[in-house]
């Protein structure tokens, strides 16, 4: 498939008075037309800066690219003057934030919301324009969008400003549609149904997403490849079925063994213990190496490079090198493994389901 | 909204009833009368004018009268000015000092919206020290203080613009206008420097940005109608600020204003002016706040006016 976004090596600090905060320390990945890449990673991980600064919408006097390149259609997006910036916000690229509580301008309606970027991107008069806006709403599942869009953000209900956001992001029919943790403000049963809403109008407008979340049910749910975030790098990536019945990174182990499910015995839910590293002093290896049960004394002294596990599955642990020694995964990640073929503790008979 | 004004309406008067009787026996509980100073006059001939005027009745009866008089628009006769109607000369006196008062308000408040907007927009630079250095200069230098200062170099040494009177037209109004200006400038800006800092700071204007909008479409139609509300809220003692600067500032300029005639008729215990022009000035604010609160919901569509529970 057609690459659409290609991120490589990129670095990115924050100056602050404490000193250099190394938020994103070369990160690599890259997005297809059509796919939706999952980031997972728990807070402070740089999953959200990494979006952001594809958008360009980190602070220009405190943030800074040390290194790398996004290229977006074979233009580097770190080098693009606001102006140009501009013209793709909106338009190729475009975003949903976290909360749709305050996401929404309080003080104006949201058709003009809506229309704003049409109005912006495209050359179209104001009477089409809201036309387009009553079309998105109604595509975004808002009954009666005739009357409602004269409406102001604080008469709709969370879900339907979501939906709302969704239908600004949708706008322009971006290629790119990054999801900040579009569903964690929301309950339960409205973020199911903003999920299906999502992978419905990417089967309709066929636009790549990058959706970001920490909710590792949801990632089962939408995405067709993971990466795995941690300490401002990417740990894993693979694809959904690779990173869940297959993992290889002792930071994936954890996060997998402290998703509940129903299908395991223990009562207690694994909790990975430590606290994440403090990126004003990123450690010199592993950045988990401190929190691993799994770590070898490389760990501490060298970051490890990606090893390839299949074309479409790699990780960034010394555990695949070949003369590291064998471990043993947590119980519940050899459980998974089993259904996997091609994992080593694979039970099934080749190309059986799993 | 209709019920909510009418409500308001019946409220409004309320206040201002209260207003009027506590003005009231406040200046009776001075001591003096109007004709007191008077010293011509033997006690027989005191006693006969303050016969004329009522002023030998209790106070009680007094007030029913005023009270009465005022029900039906009487503001009563000047003691002062040859017995001239109290309505008539504080609208003789009004031009001056409402040309004053909206020009001072007006003058600065855009200016000091400006200043705020440009001291949020280039945060930490030079532009947002000027701005600070400006609202401190406006908040801590009295608007008197600064009046002279303008009187001496604009009118006395460069002779731009007349040092007082009124007698040259608008040309007049310039130097007390910007006098009366400071203050309001000074709070505008402070104000919404903060509330745009904030304001920039949020989602919506993270979202907006997303949308591809520019600099200038995020600050003026995205954040600066949401950066608005405190600075609304303040309006109302702003403009009563202006009007009690303005008794001031009138008599530095030597203006036939309300204010000038008003510190005036203070000293000579000219009961019916004193009363007037206080009413005069606490009608005209209980209608600015009112202004100011219809004005909230004009900008802010939360904040809904309604007339409450039945």
């Amino acid at each position: 498939m057609e690459k659409i976004l290609e991120v490589n090596d990129l670095e990115l600090s924050f100056h602050t008075f404490a000193g250099e905060v190394k938020a994103i320390r070369g990160v690599n990945f890259d997005l297809k037309k059509g796919e939706t890449l999952a980031i997972v990673g728990e807070s402070g991980s740089g999953k959200s800066v990494t979006t952001k600064a594809i958008m360009r919408l980190l602070p220009e006097s405190s943030s800074e690219f040390k290194n790398g390149q996004i290229l977006f259609n074979g233009k580097d997006l770190t080098k693009l003057s606001d102006k140009e910036m501009q013209k793709i916000r909106g338009k190729d690229i475009s975003m949903i934030f976290q909360d749709p509580m305050t996401s929404l301008n309080p003080t104006m309606t949201i058709g003009n919301q809506i229309m704003e970027p049409i109005l912006k991107h495209q050359k179209v008069s104001k009477t089409e324009a809201r036309k387009v806006a009553v079309d998105l709403l109604r595509l975004v599942g808002m009954p009666k969008p005739e009357a409602r869009i004269k409406q102001y953000p604080h008469q709709f209900s969370g879900g339907q400003r979501q939906r709302i956001v969704i239908a600004i992001a949708l706008a322009c029919n971006p290629q790119i549609l990054i999801a900040d943790e579009p569903t964690t403000a929301l309950d339960v049963t409205i973020q199911a149904q903003i999920l299906e809403l999502m992978k419905d109008l990417q089967k309709k407008i066929d636009t790549s997403i990058i959706f970001i979340t920490h909710d590792l049910g949801v990632v089962a749910n939408v995405a067709d490849r993971v990466a795995v975030m941690y300490g401002g790098k990417i740990v894993e990536i693979g694809t959904v079925d690779e990173i869940f019945y297959n993992p290889q990174h002792p930071y994936t182990w954890g996060l997998l063994s402290s998703m509940p499910s129903l299908d395991t015995a223990e009562a207690k839910l694994y909790a990975i213990p430590g606290t994440p590293p403090d990126l004003l002093y990123p450690p010199k290896g592993d950045a988990f190496a401190l929190r691993s049960d799994y770590a070898l004394k490389i760990d501490l002294e060298e970051a490890p490079p990606f090893f390839k596990v299949s074309d479409t599955h790699s990780a960034a642990t010394w555990l695949l090198h070949p003369d590291a020694p064998e471990v043993e995964p947590p119980l519940a990640i050899v459980e998974r493994m089993k259904k996997f073929p091609g994992s080593r503790y694979y039970e099934g008979t080749e190309g059986g389901t799993y | 909204m209709a019920k909510y004004i009418t409500r308001r309406v019946f409220y409004m008067f309320i206040t201002f009833f209260l207003i009027a009787t506590a003005t009231f026996f406040l200046m009776k509980a001075l001591p003096g009368s109007p004709i007191s100073s008077a010293s011509k006059l033997s006690p027989t001939q005191l006693a006969v004018v303050e016969a004329k005027y009522g002023l030998d009745q209790p106070i009680p009866v007094q007030y029913a009268k005023y009270m009465l008089n005022l029900a039906q628009g009487d503001l009563g006769n000047s003691f002062q000015f040859k017995n001239a109607s109290v309505t008539d000369l504080i609208i003789d006196r009004l031009g001056p000092s409402m040309l004053l008062g909206t020009q001072g308000l007006v003058l600065g408040v855009a200016i000091g919206i400006l200043l705020g907007m440009i001291a949020a927009l280039r945060q930490n630079t030079i532009w947002d020290y000027g701005s600070t250095f400006v609202a401190i200069i406006g908040i801590s230098i009295p608007s008197f203080v600064f009046a002279t200062f303008l009187q001496y170099w604009l009118a006395v040494e460069w002779k731009i613009f007349p040092v007082g009177l009124w007698k040259d037209g608008w040309v007049s109004s310039v130097l007390p206008s910007i006098a009366l200006a400071m203050g309001p400038l000074a709070t505008a800006s402070r104000f919404i420097r903060t509330e745009m800092i904030e304001v920039l700071s949020s989602d919506y204007i993270t979202l907006a940005k997303s949308k591809g909008a520019t600099g200038f479409e995020v600050a003026f139609k995205h954040a600066f109608r949401n950066a608005l509300i405190p600075l609304v809220t303040v309006l109302g003692p702003l403009a009563a600020g202006l009007l009690t600067g303005s008794l001031v500032i009138e008599q530095i300029f030597a203006i036939p204003g309300i204010g000038e005639q008003f510190v005036k008729s203070i000293m000579s215990n000219d009961f019916s002016i004193i009363m007037g022009t206080t009413l005069f000035f606490s009608a005209f604010l209980i209608v600015v706040i009112f202004l100011v609160d219809v004005l909230y919901g004009i900008i802010d569509p939360r904040i809904r006016l309604s007339g409450g529970k039945d």
